[in-house]
């Protein structure tokens, strides 16, 4: 009886062995064009490689990309993730330029209501985030006093996604400060 | 029972969504377009048939009392072997079903039928069996899909067919049951005598 399943555990473990180790190297690369592409949607252009960092905010690690615009001048794409949504985690692509402003956001993770909150990801919503300077306007919908057109029927949602933009653009702050303390 | 008949049951008189109203989870959570049913339909039709053919070729070795866990371990194994591949190969489709792929484990229609059918046939009919069973999960589901899109979103497999917003209630959980269960009435005023 033992022996028996002994041989059946042994046998499946050899094929998820053989399995993993071929399909390893086309998952890597499919996560790492999902990653390049959803860069290149948030901030249109830059040169060279993206250069992967992390930071600690409000008990979180952020991820992010650093990209180079020019010698001195880095654009950033970071990843928010905020947990406000409304079916949970909602995890946002926002691309900083150099000088602050918004260059575009996309949808990394979102589990929102399909036909409502998954509007998010269209758009006719994101749209108006590109070139959104958040020293001049008010990252919160017009419900709550802001510059930001909610989805209809999804304020929830539409406020998660700008509690994410607002996070991204403290951490975008946060590495600028960092940045200059080490020079 | 011949070989023909082992493939057409799963069909219609044994559809495992609109007769025995097995595997409902995925049924009523993946089936928002006609093509993420379909997806999820040809996913389970892969477990099916090679886990059918796996359990049908130990079953004679493996003793009763250890039957279901090594049933499990050999579906699990082909699951997780399907979600490696997805992962690899088709990224896009693996997000839009992504939890409900592991899911595929615990489904009762696999399980079912390697309990029911495997256990007790040769490699070749367990095969047709699972085959059979998983096209009629497959179209069940891509018809189930199909309407709830055309409802819910006015498009089909992803088309655009009248401009505008259909009507929300179809795209969500409570339109699941709605359509299933008219859809159930259609199958069975159709084909049970």
């Amino acid at each position: 009886m033992t022996i028996c399943l002994l041989a059946v555990c042994f046998a499946c473990s050899a094929v998820l062995a053989t399995v993993y180790a071929v399909t390893l190297k086309p998952i890597q690369a499919a996560a790492a064009e999902k990653t390049v592409s959803a860069i290149r949607a948030v901030v249109p252009s830059f040169r060279g490689e993206p250069v992967k960092g992390s930071i600690r905010y409000d008990g979180k690690n952020i991820g992010y990309y650093a990209l180079e615009v020019t010698d001195s001048t880095r654009a950033y794409a970071i990843e928010s993730q905020v947990t406000s949504g409304f079916n949970g985690v909602l995890s946002i692509m926002v691309g900083i330029t150099p000088e602050g402003t918004i260059s575009g956001t996309s949808a990394l993770v979102c589990s929102e209501t399909p036909g409502l909150g998954a509007k998010c990801t269209e758009e006719a919503f994101y749209r108006q985030f590109v070139g959104f300077d958040p020293s001049r306007k008010v990252l919160k919908v017009r419900k709550d006093g802001g510059d930001v057109d909610a989805i209809t029927a999804a304020t929830i949602t539409s406020r998660a996604y700008c509690d994410a933009l607002t996070q991204a653009i403290d951490v975008f702050h946060i590495i600028n400060r960092g940045g200059q303390d080490n020079e | 029972m011949n070989k023909f008949s082992i493939f057409t049951k799963g069909l219609i008189k044994e559809n495992p969504t609109f007769v025995l109203l097995l595997g409902m989870c995925p049924t009523l959570a993946t089936t928002t377009s006609a093509l993420n049913g379909m997806s999820m339909g040809l996913a389970t039709l892969f477990v099916l048939v090679l886990s059918n053919m796996a359990i049908s070729a130990v079953a004679p070795y493996v003793p009763d009392k250890v039957r279901i866990p090594a049933y499990i371990v050999v579906i699990a194994t082909f699951v997780t072997v399907l979600e490696f591949m997805m992962k690899a190969f088709t990224p896009a489709v693996y997000d839009t079903l992504g939890l409900f792929i592991p899911l595929i484990v615990v489904n009762c229609i696999v399980l079912g039928r390697a309990e029911a059918f495997a256990s007790k046939n040769p490699v070749l009919d367990s095969a047709l069996d699972g085959l059979g069973i998983g096209l009629g999960f497959t179209l069940s589901l891509t018809v189930l899909g199909l309407v709830r899109e055309l409802l819910g979103s006015l498009s089909a497999f992803g088309l655009k067919i009248i401009p505008g917003d259909g009507i929300l209630a179809f795209v969500l959980a409570p339109g699941a049951f709605i359509i299933l269960g008219y859809l159930m009435v259609v199958f069975n005023k159709i084909f049970k005598k």
